[in-house]
């Protein structure tokens, strides 16, 4: 078995997926694929099934939200961790703010769960097959997405401040 | 050893041998205000304070809250310590419905105030939006101190509030405010 470096397993996703890899970096020396949406729920299921690679632990998903780049507003990302090899491996797919759709992983991941329920709640990613995505933080009345930047992180019921001294 | 006890001063009155008459407001006042049970609502660092408040160091006992009543049903102060997010406010709501009148509220702290540093949409920005609230002990937390003197002052509207004040117009109203029946 040949080492496995970043360089290496960038090279053995784009053998096997071609250009729905869309770029391959490496911030702080940790692996970042960015992937088309459509193919990410196949990544991950890939590298989890890899003889080589054995990425078992699904440590984290979330979102973000770029409002400056058209077509790409809202990202999820991934982060994987294979406890066999100890690598880890974040994968990050853009979504258009006109329809954020994602495949779910729930199906590959148990712990992908509560986390794509907390991204649903916060940023209005839908993923696709989740069982129950509801909200998981956030009152169940809350009738919009908080952490996307169209709206005020303040309550708008605050009543001791005084705005100009807030900056608001 | 010696033993001081100090008892509390017996209200105004006529007092004769064999008698003591005065006004059943004062003695009401007087015997809850000395037998206060708070059912203390804390969910962050002003609920540490309060733990200490409670504990041998400050001593609350000393005051006549030895006992913390961890059911609504039978506190008579709710002690709320700490950040009320949204989603709680429902549930301190309910507590509060379950308690029995005569029932009072200390707010301990910025957060459980006015929000407190937490200017933010998940927070209820003063738990006064959903339960009406008796005293107020401001600070990041408060101090041991601070707490006790907060319950020393319900101690003293306990003590003064008359025992009809629940029936009045002016606290129906109140109540009709929260939607309290």
């Amino acid at each position: 078995m040949s080492e496995l470096t970043n360089v290496y397993i960038a090279e053995k996703i784009r053998n096997q997926f071609g250009d729905a890899i869309l770029s391959a970096s490496e911030p702080y020396d940790m692996l970042t694929l960015v992937v088309n949406p459509s193919i990410a729920h196949g990544v991950i299921n890939w590298l989890k099934n890899d003889a080589e690679i054995k990425i078992q632990f699904l440590t984290d998903v979330c979102g973000a939200q770029f409002p400056e780049i058209e077509g790409q507003e809202f990202c999820v990302i991934y982060h994987l961790h294979s406890l066999t090899n100890n690598i880890r491996i974040r994968i990050k797919s853009f979504l258009p703010a006109s329809n954020p759709i994602i495949a779910t992983v729930t199906d590959l991941f148990e712990s992908a769960n509560w986390q794509e329920r907390e991204t649903y709640d916060f940023y209005g990613i839908i993923f696709e097959g989740h069982p129950n995505l509801t909200r998981i933080l956030n009152m169940d009345e809350m009738d919009y997405f908080p952490l996307r930047k169209e709206f005020p992180l303040e309550d708008g019921t605050r009543t001791d401040k005084e705005d100009k001294y807030f900056g608001r | 050893m010696s033993t001081e006890l100090t008892i509390t001063k017996a209200p105004a009155g006529l007092e004769g041998p064999g008698f003591f008459a005065t006004n059943i407001d004062k003695v009401v006042g007087l015997a809850r205000s000395n037998s206060i049970w708070p059912l203390p609502f804390a969910t962050s660092c002003c609920g540490i304070e309060f733990m200490a408040t409670m504990g041998s160091n400050y001593d609350l006992a000393r005051f006549g809250s030895e006992r913390m009543s961890f059911s609504p049903r039978q506190a008579d102060l709710l002690i709320v310590a700490g950040t009320i997010a949204k989603k709680m406010g429902p549930v301190l709501r309910q507590v509060y419905l379950q308690m029995a009148e005569p029932r009072w509220v200390i707010s301990v702290g910025a957060c459980a105030s006015t929000g407190g540093i937490f200017d933010t949409y998940s927070v209820l920005q003063g738990i006064d939006k959903v339960i009406p609230v008796d005293v107020y002990v401001p600070g990041c937390p408060p101090r041991p101190e601070q707490i006790i003197d907060g319950i020393m002052q319900i101690q003293e509207l306990v003590r003064n509030e008359p025992i009809r004040r629940r029936n009045t117009q002016e606290y129906k109203a109140l109540m009709q405010q929260y939607g309290i029946q």
